[in-house]
């Protein structure tokens, strides 16, 4: 593998029902901050079906180039179509980076392309950057030390530690992200895209499966990761009936509620509200943690949020270790009354 | 029906979290479990052995003690354990670990093979699409209920915000998340079974067409360039009102302080 023949900075633009996923535009933005050191590019590839209008808006968020793959096999996200198509596009352009959204589609397409590709994949990075490789070299062989390498930093053992790792000599540098991590930048209106179309061909074999049914689960509520302010609630809210509470204090402050995972495995409130390691990531202005005892997993997913208020009757929960202002009380008696005060404060404004 | 679950031994991160004094993890004081997700993947297979008849062979790489979670597993319900292990094979990434697999799996038949989603202690969810990857099999990850139909597999497999139901010829892999089911406890008559059961121990020269130059820490893509016990950003102020009013004025205070309202 001639490593200098890998160029540019790749981002799999993931879109589902026509509609670009935010994680894609939040990869862009990150993308363009790698091109700069590297002077390169950064091409966003788009895949699916009738996707191609779609390109102007992956320019507006920072792509210099599109390549799409378009073909009716790619309708619905499947595997291998999608595995097959990414990786076509990796041996056809050879980019040195590719960023892929850590969703329940990249964290499938990711490992199989990386396999398919005979690369590294690196999970759920926090943080992207350029740099050594080795971070220091070492004495008397600093001519072995790699510079411009893609620097990927990850939680592991339940966000107990934390690691930085490189892929020093494979191509490309693959990366998940998870959405909620990085910035997008602010669109540039009216970009065009600089299109470059590309279908590898498509023949279904058995590792194609067929999709008999598409379920999509009702959901009228608001994106807990768009959220500014989040109200969330954990198995100390008692009973189903009782994020009631939680419902009114977010009203007034024109925020929406989310919880822990508790909540979600005791049937309370659906996944798409669970933060966490296996729910979102999210960082709002404002974190209530209410009746939430704050496992390492929980804090995981809310530790970035700017001010974290918690309220627990346990004094000893963990909860108050990343709360800016942790208040030991009974959430019964505290919440309601904080929502009736909050409401006369706000009236009186 | 064969059946092959891959399972891995972790340390319980789950509230069983220890720290040394001087803030680092202490690995060596924390339990060894099977990790969850693949819990919940050897009771699909299980229950496909209760539903249809079935084979179910489960298969670990580790260190020597993650026997216990291959005895743990006949004790459940499966019939055979084996052990991938072999110093040349320690520090391998999710590329080397997939390698090591696939090159054991070589070695047997199956129709089906589960994986769980991911490993509570890397939590990268790699190997199990990586395994398939390297065996060219078809994969659905992130199952949340498994059906066998012929020699088909029906599978919902779980997004964002939907679940597509797929169907996909035997032999695949599938990953299986923990909400898939309720994992059931090991049976007194298990637990003797598991004590007696041989465990086929399995090592370098066992694997089938993998490549020295793809195993282990020298075979792993990805290098480690730092690794650290992450700085949490402590604990900020904690009060413990004397009465509801007092925590409300408290809250408010800090939310008008902060401009929030």
């Amino acid at each position: 593998m001639n490593l200098e023949e890998y160029k540019g900075v790749f981002v799999f633009a993931q879109q589902v029902d026509n509609e670009i996923s935010g994680i894609a535009f939040e990869l862009l933005g990150k993308a363009k901050e790698l091109a700069a050191p590297l002077s390169t590019d950064v091409t966003a590839v788009l895949i699916g079906s009738d996707v191609k209008n779609l390109a102007d808006q992956l320019a507006e968020y920072g792509a210099d180039r599109v390549i799409v793959v378009d073909d009716p096999q790619l309708k619905d996200y499947r595997t291998e179509p999608y595995a097959h198509a990414l990786a076509s596009v990796i041996n056809e352009y050879k980019p040195e980076i590719v960023l892929v959204g850590a969703t329940a589609i990249g964290r499938d397409l990711g490992p199989t392309v990386s396999a398919r590709v005979a690369t590294g994949l690196t999970a759920d990075c926090t943080v992207l950057e350029i740099g050594d490789f080795p971070l220091v070299a070492i004495p008397g062989k600093e001519d072995q030390q790699k510079h411009n390498q893609l620097l990927m930093t990850r939680p592991a053992f339940g966000g107990n530690t934390i690691a930085t790792i490189a892929c020093p000599n494979n191509r490309p540098q693959m990366a998940t992200v998870r959405p909620g991590v990085m910035q997008k930048i602010e669109p540039i209106k009216g970009a065009k895209a600089n299109v470059v179309e590309f279908n590898p061909g498509f023949e279904p074999n058995d590792r194609y499966v067929t999709i008999k049914e598409v379920v999509k689960a009702v959901s009228d509520t608001v994106d807990i990761m768009d959220a500014k302010i989040l109200v969330s609630g954990g198995r100390g809210v008692g009973t189903p009936e009782n994020f009631k509470l939680l419902e009114d204090l977010a009203e007034v402050l024109g925020g929406t509620v989310s919880c822990s995972r508790a909540v979600v495995d005791s049937g309370w409130k659906p996944k798409d509200l669970q933060v966490g390691q296996t729910g979102k990531t999210v960082r709002p202005n404002v974190y209530f943690a209410i009746g939430i005892s704050g496992a390492i997993q929980h804090v995981a997913g809310m530790e970035e949020s700017d001010i974290i208020i918690a309220i627990n009757k346990d004094e000893d929960a963990p909860i108050f270790d990343v709360a800016d202002y942790g208040i030991v009380g009974d959430l019964n008696k505290i919440v309601p009354q904080l929502t009736a005060q909050l409401k006369t404060e706000i009236a009186n404004k | 029906m064969k059946i092959i679950v891959c399972i891995k031994q972790v340390p319980d991160t789950k509230g069983g979290v220890k720290f040394n004094p001087d803030g680092t993890l202490d690995r060596g004081a924390m339990l060894a479990i099977m990790n969850p997700d693949d819990k919940a993947g050897l009771e699909a297979a299980l229950r496909l052995k209760d539903q249809y008849g079935a084979e179910v062979t489960v298969l670990t790489m580790g260190l020597p003690k993650a026997t216990d979670v291959l005895r743990e597993a006949i004790a459940m319900g499966a019939d055979k354990g084996i052990l991938v292990t072999d110093r040349v094979l320690g520090g391998a990434d999710t590329w080397a670990t997939s390698t090591t697999i696939a090159g054991a799996i070589r070695n047997l038949e199956y129709d089906l093979i589960i994986t769980g989603r991911q490993a509570i202690d890397g939590d990268t969810a790699q190997v199990g699409p990586q395994i398939a990857e390297h065996l060219g099999l078809p994969v659905i990850s992130y199952a949340q209920d498994i059906k066998v139909e012929g020699d088909k597999v029906i599978v919902q497999r779980q997004y964002d915000d939907r679940y597509h139901v797929l169907e996909a010829k035997m032999p695949c892999l599938i990953t299986a998340l923990s909400e898939l089911n309720e994992p059931r406890y090991m049976t007194p008559g298990g637990i003797f079974d598991a004590f007696q059961a041989e465990i086929t121990t399995w090592g370098r020269a066992d694997l089938k067409d993998v490549d020295d130059a793809n195993l282990g820490l020298a075979g792993s893509p990805t290098k480690i360039a730092k690794a650290s016990d992450k700085v949490r950003k402590g604990a900020g102020e904690k009060v413990v009102p004397d009465s509801p009013d007092e925590a409300v004025s408290y809250i408010v205070g800090k939310l008008k302080e902060k401009h929030v309202i």
